[in-house]
């Protein structure tokens, strides 16, 4: 699902974010990725979004070759991704039920899937009760489960979360955990970027470690 | 890699997923729950699109009409500009309308030569009836003239030491007024000179002229008023949707990373521009209605003091289209032109 062969990122200042990153997920697969901060946990997940480009190497995504994607398709790349944030991004001028239905809208579907689709994602993440509300009125913990419900709800093969329990409890986290478990057990492809070492090391996944730009723990 | 190749590509790595498990009631719901969007046929796409549209149009203007106080305010900045050329332009259009009703006045005096009797004048006179270019003619004798002299001119005893009539016979002449009047009342002047039997045939054509002159120069000016004023509201829907775009900079980074292309961030800003511009219009002729109500009185005083039939005539329907018309583009224009600016700044960091 995920290549990354001998990658390099030198941003212009001349730092190197990442250096020569070799490493291979396959399809339902799941993984934690850590690192401490600045060892480029980011910046490796920008080069999957093409938030960014690598200055060397090649990463390949769902046998994609990301180096050949031009701007114009990068929109739809993104779509076969489930993105969740840290801090999960939430629109708060609109219903949890729109906010989930985003990416949806974007690809252009029909209003009738829309509707099965969103409520099933909701159901999924345990919010169905709260479609209408706005998300503001959600806690912190289910505002990032409706997140996690909008990066499901276009059934991508690839979920990518960039430190998705950085700002909850222990408890919140290892259920916002079991949450991604649960997809990967259905055959979706879990990368998950986090620092919160005891709780993925209490979970029984391959763990990808980054420091200072390179790969030095490639879990196996 | 086509978007075809790539979504068959996909399709077949999905065979290869194991075997689901977690057959709990929550994850048969969520794998049955409707099209994956790779299974988005292209009619109902095209049909999501429309769709799309409609609800983006609706919901910029709904977001417009949640902050009346500030809609209006750009909205009566754009009338007024808007209002100011159309206005010159329906004074113009009425002031075209007068002239073309002195125009229909206009006559030309055909001075016989003092050696022509009256039987030959009137003979000419018959003959000048028929010309192609000619509405009516009008005969004087010298008699007539000589009569018509003394009423009006006060100079009445004074003749009466002249041996012989000094006035020549005179015909009047109308000319048609249908096409090109101008012209062909010049021609038809230089026609008569040439008869033998005419001294002279004046035609004052000069303040008409003159007043051409004048609303084509209006014309021009309204022109040149009419762009300055369009490129203001370009300038103001532009500043407008910026600010827009500044106060939605958080959602137009999640659309992009969820895969939202330019066109569909662009699409609200776009359909905002245009219903800024559509309410300018539907303003400004508000504005102008309301001139031409209150003018329409003082107008038709004057124009009962002369004895005219003039009316006052508003915009009409296609005019009307057209202002609207004219503002939407200018609003969409002022939108597209702020949204490729600032767009492109915004992408996720």
């Amino acid at each position: 699902m995920i290549i990354f062969d001998n990658v390099s990122k030198r941003y212009e200042s001349g730092y190197d974010a990442l250096n020569q990153v070799n490493f291979t997920m396959s399809a339902g697969e799941m993984a934690f990725l850590t690192g401490h901060s600045g060892a480029g946990k980011s910046t490796l997940l920008k080069l999957l979004l093409l938030m960014d480009r690598c200055t060397r190497g090649q990463v390949m995504v769902g046998g994609q070759n990301l180096n050949r994607i031009r701007r114009r398709q990068i929109p739809y790349y993104r779509r076969k991704i489930g993105l969740v944030f840290q801090d999960h991004q939430l629109l708060f001028d609109r219903s949890v039920f729109d906010n989930v239905a985003l990416p949806m809208v974007i690809a252009g579907a029909q209003k009738r899937d829309i509707g099965r689709r969103v409520r099933a994602a909701l159901d999924k993440v345990g919010l169905l009760s709260k479609e209408k509300l706005n998300p503001m009125a959600l806690s912190g913990g289910e505002q990032q489960r409706v997140g996690i419900a909008r990066a499901v709800v276009n059934k991508p093969d690839l979920i990518l979360a960039d430190e998705p329990t950085g700002n909850l409890d222990p408890k919140l986290s290892a259920e916002i955990m079991r949450l991604f478990e649960q997809f990967n057990q259905v055959g979706v492809t879990v990368l998950v970027a986090t620092h919160d070492l005891s709780l993925i090391a209490r979970l029984n996944h391959r763990i990808l470690t980054l420091q200072k730009g390179r790969l030095i723990n490639d879990g196996r | 890699m086509t978007v075809a190749e790539m979504l068959f590509k996909k399709n077949k790595d999905r065979r290869k997923v194991p075997p689901q498990k977690l057959p709990t009631h929550l994850e048969r719901r969520f794998n049955e729950g409707g099209a994956t969007q790779k299974e988005i046929s292209l009619t109902d796409r095209f049909r999501g699109y429309l769709n799309n549209h409609r609800e983006v149009a609706l919901l910029s203007l709904k977001r417009l009409l949640d902050t009346p106080l500030s809609s209006a305010m750009t909205w009566a900045v754009i009338a007024i500009a808007l209002a100011l050329p159309v206005g010159l332009f329906l004074f113009l259009q009425n002031a075209e309308q007068l002239s073309v009703g002195w125009e229909r006045a206009v006559q030309i005096s055909v001075y016989l030569k003092g050696d022509i009797t009256d039987e030959q004048g009137r003979q000419l006179s018959e003959k000048l009836k028929q010309h192609q270019s000619v509405m009516k003619i009008k005969y004087i004798a010298s008699d007539q003239a000589l009569d018509e002299f003394r009423e009006l001119s006060g100079f009445g005893d004074a003749l009466q030491y002249l041996n012989e009539n000094p006035l020549p016979a005179v015909i009047v002449v109308f000319p048609k007024t249908e096409s090109n009047a101008l012209l062909s009342t010049k021609s038809l002047v230089s026609e008569l000179e040439m008869m033998p039997e005419v001294d002279q045939a004046k035609l004052d054509l000069q303040w008409v002229e003159r007043l051409l002159g004048i609303m084509m120069l209006g014309q021009q000016a309204a022109f040149m008023i009419g762009l300055l004023l369009s490129l203001a509201v370009l300038l103001v829907i532009g500043n407008t949707i910026r600010l827009a775009i500044e106060a939605r900079r958080a959602e137009i980074v999640v659309i992009k990373l969820v895969g939202g292309t330019n066109a569909f961030v662009r699409r609200p800003f776009l359909y905002t521009g245009v219903w800024f511009g559509v309410g300018g219009g539907v303003l400004a002729w508000v504005l102008i209605s309301l001139v031409m109500y209150w003018l329409h009185k003082p107008v038709a005083e004057v124009v009962a003091a002369y004895g005219s039939s003039f009316q006052l005539t508003g915009l009409g329907v296609i005019q009307t289209l057209a202002l609207l018309g004219i503002s939407a583009i200018l609003g969409w224009l002022g939108a597209w032109v702020a949204v490729g600016r600032h767009l492109s700044d915004i992408e996720p960091r």
